[in-house]
């Protein structure tokens, strides 16, 4: 029987005197998908960055479930290997897709990095992945040598993905993934997230301001507001019927999420 | 198959300067496998909002709401999203009054997506999908589009297609056949006394008498 | 101790040349590591080995043979102007023969006559960091090299192997020292790569500019990175030397007149040299 794959607790982010998330605890399992909504500044990518060892909270833990010793608090591990996990077991999908990639080098690089970050040492396997993960994420596979500066918006997020689920992670983090992509090219890929998350089983959390991103990605919602967790559940039972008050303002000021 | 105990749901509007609308409050249910129970009052009597709740989609006040999930029995208001998705995936279908579709999604796809949660192949879960969308009488010209730009009917019966393809072993109906025209409302009720025959059980809202007579075993009375 | 000329024993001041051999002996003690200098302003340009220099004259003696080459060649006008420094500040003995050099100060070659034990070669470093093309930031770069993280640098070979069909850095090729440190080279032809392994010489790697020193103490293990599919291979040429025949040297095409005439001729003049007299001799 697995238990969760993310636990956390009281997990408070302090910036001075300033609030950044405040008191949050949840549990995610293997193969969710969490949206975490809320206005500007409610602390969504605070959260979100300490949910994935990237600051360090104030108080609380956050103790994820690895592959080979079971539960460990993300923050007490050695550098070295949460590390390895941030490059393996996880994801992080920035919003803008060029602070998740390395624009200097091709696609195939970019996507290949990780592979030879874990010791792969096989040029041409290296290459048949690349090649795999760009058609995965429609990217015409004649790409592959072409740097990403040559690439448009939605084709940089789909590359950032590829780069991210090449070495099969269990949890991926995702700022604002669809952030300022046009309408249609945001569709496409929602459809894509939607369709990899569902295929491989992944834990997703996903911070995003826009509702309707969150009712097709996310199984369950964390709702913020200045810093603080005001309601939680099932997305669709969040979005239909929301109780708290910031909640209804949230879904009444926006036109069919 | 369902058991509801002492329900109570009032939506209270903050935006709106809290006002408090009270739908129901110690509600009573129990639904057997192969029955169809027809939730039945006036309009605003809470049928849509029973339904929602038994699905879920809304969260009581107060009470339990009792769902026969495999072996075990789930309180789908107590329970936690994960497991209130599993007992959607395996155990409860669900046709709302209007399909909520899903960009770029192809009709057919729409519909066998039930399936394919359950593990079916692919092929075999669009084969199925293919035939309750013929028996529904969606052209298949239609069936690799995506049903944003469906007609109203049309998008109806794609939802009505898609509750029924997993064989849920419960299933919850509202309004289903409010758009639909003689011919398919007479499939629907079809496939409703299939469905009890094979031992769903079913509640629903039918707000056609016709429906009504024709696919009920019981009535549930709501009162506004 | 002071020369004739009034300079300090090979220019620098006796309290920096303990800094610097401070330094270098860390260096020793963990093989490949990136040791900082409080580097010194010398007479001459940055980019005229002040690095190397320095280093030189932590640890040369007087009783010390230098030699000192430049692309191979000990007669280029950095490689006089720095063994004549040292001649002036110094007053060492100078040599152009590797095998009578007991300090070799070289930018851009490691001779090709075999170095023994007690031999010491200084290279001059332009860039030391190997991680640098990838990553802009000082901290990450030492924290990559805390944690060994360096799976990133074999994305510029992957790089190379995709736009060229082959690994197409013939310089400055990345190693991994004694399996544990990245280093750089300095810009020799990966050519000379192989003759750092386990070489009988103690490498000093001097980096003015950017001060850093680093080191391969004697008989330590030194590898060139590469694919399993793409292996390390150094230059060869079809041809021999045009002046002394040899077919294991590494060859500078040189133009031999205004005509375009040109010719392939060893890069280590010294080799090329001993190599011919030999011949002449055995022919007498
Ligand atoms: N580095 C920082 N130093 C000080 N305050 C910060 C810092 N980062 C964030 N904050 C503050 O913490 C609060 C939460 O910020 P955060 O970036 O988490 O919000 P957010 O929900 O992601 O907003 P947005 O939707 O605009 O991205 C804000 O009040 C913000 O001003
Ligand atoms: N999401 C909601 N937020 C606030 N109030 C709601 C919401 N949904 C329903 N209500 C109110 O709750 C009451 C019950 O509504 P419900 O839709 O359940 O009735 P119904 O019996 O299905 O009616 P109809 O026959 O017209 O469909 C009504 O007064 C309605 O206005
Ligand atoms: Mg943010
Ligand atoms: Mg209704």
């Amino acid at each position: 029987m697995t238990g969760p794959l993310l636990t956390v607790a009281g997990l408070t982010r302090l910036y001075g005197a300033r609030v950044g998330c405040r008191d949050v605890s949840f549990e995610l399992w293997p193969g969710e998908v969490m949206g975490i909504v809320g206005e500007s500044g409610s602390g969504k990518t605070t959260l979100l960055n300490c949910l994935s060892a990237r600051l360090e909270p104030s108080t609380g833990h956050v103790v994820y479930d690895t592959r080979d010793d079971g539960p460990i608090d993300i923050y007490a591990m050695s550098e070295p290997r949460r590390r390895l996990l941030m490059r393996t077991d996880w994801g992080i999908v920035h919003q803008n897709p060029r602070d998740g990639l390395r624009m200097g080098v091709s696609a195939g690089a970019n996507v290949g990095e990780r592979l030879m970050a874990v010791g792969a040492r096989h040029y041409g396997e290296i290459r048949a992945q690349a090649d795999e993960w760009l058609r995965k994420v429609e990217i015409e596979p004649e790409r592959i040598d072409d740097l990403p500066l040559t690439f448009s918006g939605g084709m940089l997020q789909r590359l950032q993905i590829a780069r991210n689920l090449v070495t099969h992670p269990r949890l991926v983090f995702m700022d604002e993934p669809t952030g300022g992509l046009d309408v249609s090219v945001q569709a496409r890929l929602l459809d894509l997230l939607r369709r990899l998350v569902t295929d491989l089983g992944l834990a997703a959390i996903v911070v995003t301001h826009d509702l309707a991103v969150a009712r097709l990605l996310a199984h369950r919602l964390m709702v913020m507001r200045r810093g603080e967790v005001v309601e939680t559940g099932l997305t669709d039972q969040v979005l239909d019927d929301p109780h708290h008050p910031y909640t209804q303002l949230l879904v009444s000021s926006v036109l069919q999420p | 198959m369902i058991r509801v105990e002492a329900l109570s749901k009032t939506y209270v509007l903050h935006t709106q300067g809290g006002i408090e609308i009270p739908v129901f409050a110690d509600a009573e249910m129990s639904v057997d496998a192969g029955e169809c129970v027809a939730l039945h009052g006036p309009s605003g009597s809470g049928k849509s909002t029973l339904l929602r709740c038994l699905y879920g989609n809304c969260k009581p006040d107060g009470g339990a709401i009792r769902i026969r999930h495999g072996d075990d029995l789930v309180d789908i208001a107590a329970a936690a999203p994960r497991v209130v998705l599993d007992v959607r995936r395996r155990t409860l279908g669900y046709v709302s009054q209007f399909l909520r579709a899903i960009p770029r999604v192809p009709a057919l796809d729409v519909v066998a997506e039930p399936l394919r949660a359950l593990g079916l192949p692919v092929e075999a879960a669009r084969a199925r999908a293919g035939d309750l969308l013929a028996r529904l009488r969606i052209p298949e010209r239609l069936w690799t589009l995506a049903p944003a730009t469906f007609s109203g009917g049309e998008q109806q019966r794609v939802n009505i297609a898609r509750g029924f393809a997993a064989n849920h072993p419960i299933l919850l109906l509202d309004e289903p056949t409010a758009s639909l025209d003689q011919k398919n409302r007479e499939v629907v009720i079809e496939l409703i006394a299939e469905a009890k025959a094979a031992g769903t059980a079913l509640v629903g809202v039918f707000h056609d008498d016709e429906v009504r007579e024709a696919v009920s075993t019981r009535i549930h009375l709501m009162q506004g | 101790m002071t020369t004739a000329s009034g300079y300090n024993f090979a220019y620098l001041d006796e309290q920096t040349k303990r800094m610097i051999r401070r330094a270098i002996l860390k260096a020793v003690a963990i093989p490949g590591y990136q040791v900082p200098f409080g580097s010194r302003e010398m007479p001459l340009p940055y980019g005229w080995g002040t690095g190397g220099i320095q280093v030189t004259a932590a640890v040369i003696g007087p009783d010390d043979r230098l030699k000192v080459i430049d692309q191979g060649a000990d007669d280029t006008t950095n490689a006089v102007s720095i063994r004549r420094f040292f001649a002036r500040t110094a007053g060492v003995a100078t040599t152009e023969r590797t095998t009578a050099a007991t300090v070799i100060q070289t930018r851009h070659r490691i001779p090709e006559t075999p170095l023994t034990e007690g031999q010491i070669l200084v290279y001059q470093v332009p860039i030391p960091e190997p991680l640098r093309w990838l990553e802009p930031r000082e901290t990450e770069t030492r924290r990559m090299h805390a944690l060994a993280d360096y799976g990133a640098m074999h994305v510029k070979l992957y790089e190379d192997i995709a736009r060229y069909g082959r690994i197409a850095t013939t310089y400055d090729y990345p190693v991994l020292v004694n399996d544990r440190y990245l280093m750089r080279p300095s810009p020799i032809p990966k050519f000379d790569n192989p003759k750092m392994d386990m070489s009988p010489a103690l490498q000093l790697f001097g980096a003015g500019r950017e001060k850093r020193i680093y080191a391969v103490p004697p008989y330590t293990k030194v590898r060139s990175l590469d694919f399993k599919d793409h292996p390390f291979a150094v230059q060869s040429w079809d041809r021999p030397c045009e002046l002394c025949g040899a077919t294991d040297s590494f060859l500078d095409e040189v133009v031999t007149d205004d005509r375009g005439g040109r010719m392939f001729v060893c890069s280590d003049t010294d080799h090329c040299g001993t190599r011919r007299d030999a011949a002449q001799e055995a022919a007498e």
